[in-house]
Order: structure tokens, then C-alpha cells, then sequence
């Protein structure tokens, strides 16, 4: 095992629906999709972004792309034209996410 | 020999305000058929809203017809044509700016489509009357909470008119508030005779659209392994490479910057993205989870497989209404200290507003202190004693008086606060008008839209 960043193992993007943001992460092979699939579950990224996303967190599957999809609910203070915040549109959710801390199992880092 | 066709469609605006070389490089530097233009966000229709209502000649893209000016003789010589949701809430305006410009650089020989039907701003009464609630789709809020308030109401309109301006010969589109994917997709209905009812191939052009919608942003613009990235400064837009199948590429032209590959399209296949196994568009369902890639060269990717289901019966409708007033200021303030030396400006400023005869309430005030790990707060441990703060204070509310009283007391704070406040750049801030969003749905009989052609 290895305590690795979110980074070194994957990519992100994010971007915003209404008062929500999503958070699109893509794992570098199917062995690492398959890590995440079980330990990047939506309670893990309620948690780390509990400071930020007031709401309920859902996760969506696409192994076809090895990609997990996160829809952080009340995540953008009101969302993109009502708010002060400035990232009213979640474009740093995803960068954000990425430096969440996980065990890695050896065999899978590249 | 038509198996073998392919259809270039490339998308030149990501959104309005995207640069100006884009399509300027996209008719120069390479072979397209189709330029799509996608101006509208949820807040533009807003904007231009206001703006027809102060001048009955204004509410569209103005810098679409510039620009236009600047590649027309290109899209002419190359036979190119161009399809934009350029024309905002007034795409009769924008057809008679561009007819200008035409005759001013001498331009002739071209057919100029607009297609309308998607503003029903002046329908709603009458559309609640026939049963429309308008419910908001995200709280489920009655429209009645805002109705008076409604600044723009348009609906998203799929691919259908756009078709049938082709039909009718067109060179230039411009439609209302056209669903973005949809631009991509009616040119390949209309090139391969595609069945509107044949909903894997909606699908297909469906996911085109919204993996160029954002322009650069699959080529890699905003990709986390950035390093990768070439010459961002001549990053390619995207285009895509159409076959009759429903199966196709993405790239880029030939010899400008940026990267295609399977990691930064999926980028953009995940942007703004919801249940993937339910893309809602006016035209299909599409289902992501069915969307096959693979590297297919350099800067190349080829997708494929993509399944589709028919649409539901409603369009999505966007209204914006007018929600009372924001106003923000921004002041730097140098350590140490610095956190400490922000609170006391920002109390003062409160203070001073309440002296002014306004009490902003606590639940309508904001302090953001940039330096103190704001964007990601919680994600990473916030600086002991960071050297310097960006001091971004406001507030929101319904009278604006009360917020530019506050305005008023920034720039004070620099002689009458604690040292080390600097930075007050762009005069005293203002209140603005704050434009409230509120989707809702419609059933699709309701809304009739039409195609106006005329050559020029």
C-alpha cells in the first residue's frame, strides 16, 4: 500500500448545474477504475468536501470510459448568477477532489 | 461511395465572450463544412432581453455579426456554412445586422435562415391558462412565486428547424435559444438523411455536440495533466469528423497547439454532466454508458457504439426573473496579520453602513478572504500566516441604496483601518441587478417553431 494523492491516479473535471456542481473523474487504466469504484464511494467525497457541499452527494458509473460522475447538491452558495462566491460555477471542485489522500495498492501505481 | 463520407462539423464559440480566433483559424487553417456558434447561457438570454427592451434592435450576439463580416468571404469560397444560436431573444435583428454587414463588404449569393419560436415570454399567461405550470424543475416552486418578476422565458429547441433551413438551402443559421448539441447534430441529419426517429444516431450526433460545445475544452483546455498540453496559445478547436454510421472522430486542425486524446475528450464528456445513462436533449435520450473511445492517431479519438432512446415529451424551458440586487468590492491587505486586520475592516464597513441608516442584515452579508484556502476550503490546510489576503466583501439584497451606501465604505477603509490595506482598483463598487434562474418544462405540442429564409 501506498498513501497516494487522487491525482496521481486519475483526472477530473468539474463544472455546475444550478446550485450543484459534478465532479467527472477518469482513472488512468481499468485497474485503477476498479480501485476507485470501491473505495470513491459518494460518502468519501461528502466528507472531504463537507467545508463546501451542503448537500446530499450522488454517484454515477460510466466503466465504459473508466470514469466515476459526482453530483455535489448545494455545493455553489446559490449557484451561478445568485452568488458571491468566487467559484460560483465549480470549475476548482474537480482540482479540488484530486487531492484527496488514498492506501494504494502497490500493483496499481504506474 | 456515400458509406465512405465524412461530414466536418467544428464548433468556433464555446460560449459569448470565447476568443475571436476561433473561427477565424478554424476557416483558415484547415477543412470544415459546418461552423456551429454556441453564444447562450442560462444568463445571456437575460442580458439580451434587457438589452432589446431599451433598444427594439438589439437582444442578439452583436459580436457573431462582426465577426461573421471577418470569415464570410471565407465560408463562401470553401463553401462552409455556418449555424449559430446567436440570435438571442431577437434573431430577426441579428438576420438584419448581418444582411448589413453583408451589403457594406460587397457580399452576395448567400441564403440566410433564421429560425424562432422558442421566446415565450409573451406566451406564459396564456400558456398557464392552458395547463402549463412552469413549476420550477429543481425546488418545485410554483411559478406564481416569481411570475411578476419574469425577465426571459425560452425554450430549448432541438434540431428539426435547423433541418429544415437546410432543406431550404441556408448558408446561415441563426436560431434563438437552440439547444447547443442540437446545432452539431441537424447538419449531420440533414448530410446523411438521417431518421429523426432513429435514436442511436441522435444519440451519437447528440454527444458530438456536447463534447464540442465548450470549444477548446476537449482539446485540451482545462485538463488536469496540463504539462502534457502543447502551445496553449494556439490551441486547435475542436471538430468533428462525421460518418454516416453515427460513429466519429475528434480532432483538431493540423499544426496548432493543444492535445486530443481519450483523457481529455472524457474530460469533456463528464463536463456538466448528470445521470449519464440519461442525457436529456430535445431530440434523444442519450446514454453515456454506452459511449465507446479509443485513440485513433495523434490527436485523433474515434467514438462509437453510443445508444440512444426518444425524447420525452416536453422541452426544457429557461426563465430568468429579476431577484433584487448584489453588490462586491475587492481590497488586498499585507501581513501580519492580515486575517486578524480583515475582520476589523470588514466590521467597520458594516458598522459604518448601519451609521449610513442601512442595517445589512448578517444573513445577506459576505466576506471572502482570498489567502486563507477559500476555493478550497477544508480540501487542503489553510496558510498559519499568509504574507497577504484578498479582501472580496459585499452583499446581497432588495434595496439597492442600502448596498451602495455600503460601496461607499471601502475605499475609506485604506486611511481610517489598520496598515496594509492597498489594492483599491476599478473606483467604488455599485449594485447590480441579480438575475434569478428558473428552469421548468413544457409539452413539446405547445411551441410551433418556424424558418424564415431570405437570399441575399
Amino acid at each position: 500500500m501506498a498513501r497516494v494523492q487522487l491525482a496521481e491516479i486519475a483526472i477530473a473535471r468539474s463544472g455546475d448545474k444550478g446550485d450543484s456542481s459534478n465532479i467527472g473523474v477518469m482513472a488512468k487504466s481499468a485497474a485503477l477504475y476498479t480501485f476507485l469504484e470501491q473505495t470513491l464511494t459518494a460518502a468519501v467525497v461528502k466528507d472531504f468536501f463537507k467545508e463546501i457541499c451542503f448537500g446530499k452527494v450522488t454517484r454515477y458509473e460510466l466503466p465504459n470510459l473508466n470514469a466515476l460522475n459526482f453530483i455535489l447538491e448545494d455545493s455553489l452558495g446559490g449557484g451561478g448568477t445568485e452568488t458571491l462566491i468566487t467559484d460560483a460555477q465549480g470549475k476548482v471542485h474537480g482540482p479540488g477532489l484530486l487531492h484527496l489522500a488514498l492506501d494504494v495498492p502497490d500493483e496499481l501505481l504506474l | 461511395m456515400t458509406t465512405d463520407k465524412i461530414v466536418r462539423v467544428a464548433n468556433a464559440q464555446g460560449f459569448w465572450g470565447d476568443s475571436l480566433l476561433g473561427p477565424l483559424r478554424l476557416v483558415e487553417e484547415g477543412p470544415v463544412e459546418y461552423l456551429t456558434f454556441d453564444y447562450l447561457a442560462e444568463i445571456t438570454m437575460s442580458i439580451m432581453q434587457k438589452q432589446k427592451m431599451k433598444d427594439p434592435s438589439a437582444g442578439y450576439a452583436r459580436d457573431f455579426v462582426s465577426m461573421l463580416g471577418k470569415i464570410l468571404p471565407a465560408c463562401k469560397a470553401k463553401g462552409i456554412k455556418v449555424i449559430a444560436n446567436a440570435g438571442g431573444v431577437n434573431p430577426q435583428a441579428c438576420m438584419d445586422a448581418i444582411e448589413a454587414v453583408m451589403q457594406q463588404t460587397g457580399m452576395a449569393g448567400m441564403t440566410l435562415a433564421i429560425v424562432e419560436g422558442d421566446d415565450i415570454l409573451g406566451d406564459i399567461d396564456e400558456l398557464v391558462a392552458s395547463g402549463e405550470s412552469f413549476a420550477n424543475l429543481d425546488s418545485g416552486e410554483p411559478l406564481s412565486t416569481v411570475r411578476e418578476r419574469v425577465t426571459s422565458a425560452n425554450v430549448y429547441i432541438g434540431a428539426a428547424p435547423i433541418v429544415e433551413a437546410l432543406e431550404q438551402g441556408a448558408d446561415i443559421i441563426v436560431t434563438g435559444r437552440a439547444s447547443d448539441p442540437s446545432l452539431v447534430l441537424a447538419p449531420l441529419i440533414y448530410e446523411f438523411g438521417w431518421s429523426m426517429q432513429d435514436y442511436d444516431k441522435m444519440a451519437a450526433g447528440t454527444v458530438m455536440g456536447h463534447i464540442v460545445e465548450c470549444g477548446p475544452q476537449c482539446t485540451g483546455g482545462n485538463y488536469s495533466s496540463w504539462r502534457q498540453v502543447e502551445d496553449f496559445a494556439k490551441i486547435g478547436y475542436p471538430i468533428v469528423e462525421a460518418s454516416a454510421d453515427g460513429s466519429f472522430v475528434i480532432t483538431k486542425h493540423e499544426g496548432t497547439g493543444g492535445l486530443v486524446s481519450v483523457e481529455t475528450v472524457t474530460s469533456q464528456v463528464l463536463y456538466e454532466l448528470g445521470d449519464p445513462k440519461n442525457y436529456l436533449s430535445p431530440d434523444c435520450i442519450a446514454d453515456f454508458t454506452t459511449i465507446q473511445m479509443e485513440q485513433a492517431g495523434d490527436n485523433r479519438v474515434a467514438i462509437s457504439g453510443i445508444k440512444g432512446r426518444p425524447p420525452t415529451p416536453s422541452y426544457k424551458v429557461s426563465m430568468s426573473y429579476a431577484n433584487g440586487y448584489k453588490i462586491l468590492g475587492t481590497l488586498c491587505i499585507s501581513g501580519p496579520d492580515a486575517e486578524e486586520k480583515a475582520h476589523v475592516l470588514a466590521d467597520m464597513v458594516w458598522q459604518r453602513t448601519a451609521m449610513h441608516g442601512y442595517d445589512i442584515p448578517e444573513a445577506d452579508r459576505f466576506l471572502e478572504l482570498f489567502g486563507t484556502s477559500v476555493l478550497y476550503k477544508g480540501l487542503v490546510p489553510a496558510p498559519e500566516q499568509p504574507a497577504e489576503i484578498m479582501m472580496r466583501i459585499g452583499a446581497r439584497g432588495d434595496d439597492a441604496k442600502a448596498l451602495n451606501s455600503m460601496g461607499t465604505e471601502l475605499a475609506p477603509l485604506i486611511t481610517s483601518g489598520p496598515p496594509g490595506v492597498t489594492g483599491f482598483a476599478g473606483g467604488r463598487p455599485r449594485a447590480a441587478e441579480v438575475v434569478g434562474y428558473w428552469p421548468a418544462l413544457i409539452d413539446k405540442t405547445k411551441i410551433n417553431t418556424h424558418v424564415t429564409v431570405k437570399e441575399l
